[in-house]
């Protein structure tokens, strides 16, 4: 069992605080996600589950243990560093066993554990080689299967893609997720790549200043934004948002009358998601500034009474600058937000 | 890019080096194998027979095998303090990097300061009643306290390029390193044999070379404390130049320092070789 | 962060914590106490000097420092010394820096064998080539110049040197350089204008490195000079006839440049170890 809870966790870097009070709770063999823009406090929350740092307050839980206050060695954990951390003075073969020498497991074990990680991420032909014969995307195997050799209760993961090409991330994205699946762990996994984020999570936390604004699977966090800027941050692109006034019978938005909240203030905010807008015959007057053909559809750029206005529209309508076009938001997908407080209003 | 230019900026450099490094060492290599015009084994064997040789021999060796790992034991222990430390931080680097820029003659001044019979040793140990009368330490009597001086002058002095050394490699180490040993479970005195002294080596290397060198090289700090009673290698060398003007003699004792600090050039080499596929 | 302090038990923390505090203390001690009594002794008087027991608070006495500033030749011998050393110092990176520059900007064939050559220098008991020079110095004349032994310093010093502006230049982006170029100065304008701004404290500091080895030196001095004795020559020979107090004074004379320069470069101490070991 390896549930882990945080508690009020708040960390300050001399006057600068990149935490304040993070609670969050990660089931049994989750794949949990640290989703956030760069600077937002990831690898710090990261690093104090780890106890690579310490929290200024707070508590970190693991299974039934208080762990803040141990040594990262006592907390049943394994990491994998964002520059993987494989050590260039011992082979491959000793790096995956470096772990296990420290525990002084007997060699014959040593010798199974690392030949079946080994196996697992494919780098069994590369067990006599040193670090620094090998390729960015085999460092990387590496680490992980360092990791695993552990067959550690948690695996906590600090970008581990970000330094592999597009194409090498994606087909490691897969694999990644099927072998911690396959391994009982609970992974908590420090990105700031939302499509990896979506693709690999069981749930996803967005970060935002030193704070989880929002923590649910990954449709939710898509679907239901908690926070507008889980909105603006979360989709390529990310949601359009208009000013809305209270009037007769709903919410005025760019001239147009919703039924949206009650229970809200005079002036709220209309948010909706770029796919989820279709030229109508009545809607928002849109006038297209920039056209981009992406393949299966189109990204239109328009302004609607002033504000940017993004739409993704299938690929056989190709508007041109200047036209107008009238586009209206697919009904039950409008969310609207607080601008005061930024949270979602229902 | 003319092609010559990296030439020419290197000939000043290579041919100083050639008139004042190259061609005096094949002369003093000349010099001991020449005896009144004639190739002779004779310098060597007047060196050889001389009754302070071994002793001198002996003495340099041993110098150099008390000190430097008195001093590699230092200088790691004061890095790693540095290293650790966040606050006066480059104070602390400062002080300890003072004895790089004096030199052995003011090194050996300094402590003769303190074992001289009216010296500070004395006066502290007389104060606290320790003794009753002030110790002639450094006499021909004493020749262990004579080392044991040495021994401290020149740990006190030299450790610092030890730890300059040390330091500067300890700052290319990446941090994840040990932060990766520590997740996996390595304790701190595992951190350091396992990971911080491997990944080391290449500076360890540079600073081992340097010292025992300097330490076969040990001249004037003898000379400042223990004078002609404890004889060494340099010292020697010294003397057959100067006040028995024997150059041929002079150049055999500088071929044995010169042969002693190559071998154990090759021998620190090799005990510290990092396979090019091992490095950083 | 460490495994002691997180674990530890406030109590077993703050030991900890006074544990290494002492040693700190007592490291910085080992070396401070060493060169305060040396100054204690340098200002004293004389008599004071060899008195006994011996105080260890100075008494501020000059007379130590007049004696030895009067005593026949030490003047001379302290003016020889610098202008030794300014020699060395412009030898050294006058001839080190192109090399340095070479090293850190262009592959060429026979780079290694020159690299080489510079590490080698250092497996060598430098000083000992004084004993031939000698004998070539006095068929050029240069035998008891400041020229000679500075040209023997500056074999001492060039290594390092070459070294040090090897990790200095390599610190310099190349690209900065190029964007010079592109922006129209010819390669001549280029490390004026960019690189030696930029490297310039750098080399002070070695210069300073270089100023520091001549300036302590004392094998070669002894061997070479004559008439024209260094200050270290000078204080050696006369170590078995002078008294203590012009000893001590003459040491303190020697370890306050010292400390100085140290003090100038302390910054670049580091940085030229890090290149030059790989
Ligand atoms: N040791 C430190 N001292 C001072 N400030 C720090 C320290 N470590 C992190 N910070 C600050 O804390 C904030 C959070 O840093 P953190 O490394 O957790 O960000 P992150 O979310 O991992 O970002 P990235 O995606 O860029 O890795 C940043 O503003 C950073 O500047
Ligand atoms: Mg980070």
């Amino acid at each position: 069992m390896a549930e882990i809870r945080i508690r009020g966790v708040a960390k300050s870097f001399g006057s600068f605080t990149a935490l304040h009070e993070v609670d969050l709770t990660i089931a049994d063999r989750e794949f949990m996600v640290l989703l956030g823009a760069s600077g937002c406090g990831k690898t710090t929350l990261l690093r104090i589950i780890a106890g690579l740092e310490t929290p200024t307050k707070g508590e970190v839980w693991i299974g039934d243990r208080r762990v803040d206050g141990l040594p990262p060695r006592e907390r049943g954990i394994a990491m994998v560093f964002q520059n993987y951390a494989v050590f260039p003075h011992l082979t491959v073969f000793e790096n995956i066993a470096f772990g296990l020498r420290m525990k002084k497991m007997a060699q014959a074990e040593v010798d199974r554990r690392v030949t079946r990680t080994a196996e697992l991420m494919h780098i069994e032909q590369l067990l006599k080689r040193y670090s620094g014969q090998l390729s960015g995307g085999q460092r990387q195997r590496v680490a992980v299967a360092r990791a695993l050799a552990m067959e550690p209760e948690v695996i906590l993961m600090d970008e581990p893609l970000s330094n592999l090409d597009a194409l090498l991330r994606m087909e490691m994205r897969a694999e990644l997720k099927g072998v911690l699946a396959a391994s009982n762990t609970t992974t908590i996994y420090v990105t700031h790549d939302q499509v990896e984020a979506m693709s690999m999570a069981d749930r996803i936390s967005v970060m935002n200043g030193g704070r989880i604004v929002q923590a649910a699977s990954p449709v939710e966090v898509y679907r239901n934004p908690a926070a507008r800027f889980v909105g603006s941050f979360i989709g390529n692109p990310p949601m359009n948002f208009l000013p809305a006034t209270r009037a007769p019978g709903g919410w005025e938005v760019a001239g147009r009358l919703f039924p949206g909240p009650a229970n809200a203030p005079d002036r709220i905010e209309f948010a909706i998601r770029p796919e989820d807008i279709a030229p109508a015959s009545e809607g928002f007057t849109a006038t297209v500034r920039v056209v981009e053909p992406l393949g299966p559809h189109t990204l239109v750029t328009a302004e609607v009474q002033g504000a940017l206005f993004r739409a993704v529209l299938d690929s056989d309508s190709l508007p041109n600058p200047g036209d107008r076009l009238t586009l209206a938001p697919v009904p039950d997908r409008v969310r609207w937000f607080d601008p005061e407080t930024q949270k979602a209003l229902t | 890019m003319p092609r010559a230019l990296p030439y020419l900026l290197l000939l000043p450099a290579t041919l100083f080096l050639g008139v004042f490094f190259l061609y005096p060492f094949l002369q003093v290599a000349a010099d001991s194998a020449l005896r009144g015009g004639e190739w002779t084994l004779d310098n060597y064997r007047r060196m050889a027979s001389h009754w302070k040789f071994s002793t001198a021999f002996w003495n340099t060796l041993l110098l150099a095998a008390l000190v430097v790992p008195i001093q590699l034991a230092m200088a790691l222990t004061m890095a790693s303090v540095v290293t650790k430390l966040e606050a006066g931080r480059s104070t602390l680097l400062y002080i300890f990097a003072i004895p790089l820029g004096i030199s052995d003659l003011a090194a050996g001044l300094i402590w003769l300061a303190i074992f001289e019979q009216s010296g500070f040793l004395n006066s502290i140990l007389t104060t606290l009643g320790v003794i009753d009368q002030p110790v002639l330490f450094l006499s021909y009597q004493n020749t262990w306290v004579i080392l044991l001086a040495i021994v401290l002058a020149e740990v006190w002095r030299a450790t610092a390029i030890m730890m300059v050394i040390i330091v500067a490699g300890m700052g290319l180490i990446p941090k994840e390193y040990g932060e990766a040993a520590e997740v996996f479970g390595a304790s701190r005195w595992q951190r350091f044999t396992r990971v911080t002294l491997p990944m080391l080596k290449p500076s360890l290397q540079t600073a081992l070379i340097l010292r025992v060198i300097l330490a076969f090289e040990v001249f004037a700090v003898v000379v400042a404390l223990g004078g002609t009673q404890f004889p060494v290698l340099m010292g020697e060398t010294y003397h057959w130049q100067f006040t028995m003007q024997d150059r041929g003699v002079a150049a055999a004792f500088a071929m044995v320092i010169l042969g002693i600090s190559v071998a154990f050039t090759l021998v620190i080499l090799r005990l510290l070789h990092v396979p090019k596929e091992a490095r950083v | 962060m460490s495994a002691a302090d997180t674990v530890a038990p406030d109590a077993v923390r703050q030991s900890g914590r006074w544990v290494f505090a002492t040693g700190v203390a007592l490291l910085v001690l080992w070396v401070l106490v060493p060169i305060w009594l040396l100054m204690v002794n340098a200002l004293s008087s004389p008599a004071e000097v060899t008195a006994f027991p011996k105080s260890l608070i100075p008494s501020f006495d000059t007379g130590s420092m007049a004696f030895f500033f009067g005593f026949g030749g030490v003047l001379d011998a302290l003016w020889n010394s610098v202008q030794v050393a300014a020699v060395t110092m412009i030898l050294a990176i006058g001839l080190g820096a192109p090399a340095g520059y070479a090293l850190s900007r262009f592959d060429f064939p026979g780079k290694e064998a020159f690299r080489f050559l510079v590490i080698m220098t250092r497996a060598f008991p430098l000083p000992l080539l004084a004993l031939p020079l000698a004998v070539m110095f006095i068929r050029t004349g240069l035998d008891d110049t400041i020229l000679g032994l500075a040209l023997v310093h500056a074999t001492l010093a060039l290594p390092f040197a070459v070294l040090i502006t090897f990790s200095l230049f390599s610190g310099i982006p190349v690209e900065l350089e190029e964007a010079a170029w592109s922006l129209g100065c010819n390669r001549v304008q280029a490390f004026r204008k960019v690189v030696l701004p930029l490297a310039a404290p750098g080399i002070a500091a070695s210069a300073v490195f270089a100023f520091v080895i001549s300036w302590n030196e004392v094998f070669a001095a002894a061997v070479l000079t004559i008439q024209n004795k260094t200050l270290t020559a000078f204080l050696l020979q006369s170590l078995d006839v002078s008294p203590l107090h012009l000893k001590f004074a003459g040491g303190a004379v020697l370890v306050i440049p010292a400390l100085l320069f140290i003090f100038a470069v302390r910054k670049y101490l580091f940085a030229m170890w890090g290149i030059a070991n790989r």
